[in-house]
């Protein structure tokens, strides 16, 4: 199946669960990144239970410090 | 009133801007923009604010200019060094542009003066460097109806977006909570490149002059993200504004500014509202 990840479209295999992808794609901070699905944010408790489709959209979105000192 | 022919020259470039002419430069001059943290961020955004002739420019910061600041804080020099960076801000601020004022704030932001702080100011720009503090910041810009921009760097990476509270989502919205102490590395920790401030600075300051001129669309429902190793930009499109969200939901749980310094160690992933 095709899944668009932080805006690249690449096959990933079925079945896939949000943590998978999330371990697959080398997630820095696995345990403080923020997951959307299709312009939805996915809840933390259900990302092992959450199977991927073809055609989702997944946003990584990453806390980021940093700026003054 | 009328512009001078000093003041003609020196906007001349805006003033030809077809989307901000006499007008707009004159909402410039007029508008009040407070920075928050007069650093990596902070620093480009005040320059290119001060050059635009935003009238007046509040800069919130309670450090001194220290030599490991040099390499990306442009707004300070080396004779700057163990100055309060307010005050170097300030010298700098006006050397571009002695048309403005400059008003300085020798200190942290916290939940007892923020508001006060913000209240004076049409934008406010987060440029601070710690999560209590743009969680403090948001809050209190969600609960004052203020718009802001929020950013981050680190390494070669950095991100904004603008929170417009009514209009779209909010800091709180996608980051649920501070992540506790030391779990996610600090610019200090991991290092960040130089120019980052300076692009990400810059858009920030961008936003500012886009919401007090009306021009453009704000980057309100994203967030922009930049990597330079890769040279990629990408606009991440954000749930709508609200759901679930402590701070700007209909019905929010958080109704008083927190001081995250403590609480920040003692939350954890699974919590309820992570
Ligand atoms: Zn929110």
């Amino acid at each position: 199946m095709k899944l668009t990840v932080a805006g690249n479209k690449k096959e990933y295999e079925e079945g896939l669960t949000i943590s998978k992808l999330i371990e697959l794609e080398k997630v820095e901070t696995p345990e403080y990144v923020t997951v959307s699905v299709n312009e939805e944010f996915a809840n933390r408790d259900d990302f092992d239970s959450t199977v991927l489709k073809d055609g989702d959209e997944i946003e990584f979105l990453y806390f980021m410090g940093g700026g003054s000192r | 009133m009328a512009f001078t022919d000093e003041q003609l020259e020196r906007y001349s470039r805006h003033i030809i801007l077809k989307e901000i002419g006499v007008k707009g430069q004159k909402k410039l001059n007029n508008g009040k923009v407070l920075i928050i943290g007069a650093g990596g961020l902070g620093a480009p955004a005040a320059m290119y604010l001060a050059a635009a002739g935003v009238g007046t420019i509040g800069i919130v910061d309670a450090d001194a200019v220290d030599l490991s600041n040099l390499q990306r804080q442009i707004i300070h020099t080396t004779n700057d060094i163990g100055k309060l960076k307010v005050e170097s801000a300030k010298e700098t601020m006006n050397a571009i542009n002695p048309d403005i004022t400059v008003n300085t704030y020798h200190e942290f932001v916290t939940s007892e003066n923020i508001n006060d702080l913000i209240k004076d100011y049409d934008f406010i720009i987060d440029g601070t460097d710690n999560f209590p503090a743009k969680f403090l910041i948001n809050d209190a810009c969600v609960m004052a109806g203020k718009p802001f921009s929020h950013a981050g760097i680190i390494r070669f990476k950095g991100q904004l977006m603008t929170v417009v509270p009514g209009e779209g989502p909010c800091y709180r919205c996608v980051f649920k909570n501070p992540p506790p102490k030391d779990a996610v590395p600090t610019c200090k920790q991991a290092g960040v490149i130089g120019a980052m401030g300076g692009v990400i600075g810059s858009l920030q300051a961008m936003e500012a002059v886009k919401y007090i001129t009306g021009v453009g669309e704000l980057l309100v429902g994203y967030l922009l993200t930049y990597d330079a190793l890769s040279m990629e930009f990408h606009k991440i499109k954000l749930p709508p504004r609200g759901k679930g969200c402590a701070v700007c939901s209909d019905t929010p749980s958080i109704t008083e500014l927190i001081d995250y310094e403590q609480a920040a160690c003692e939350w954890h992933p699974g919590d309820k509202n992570a």
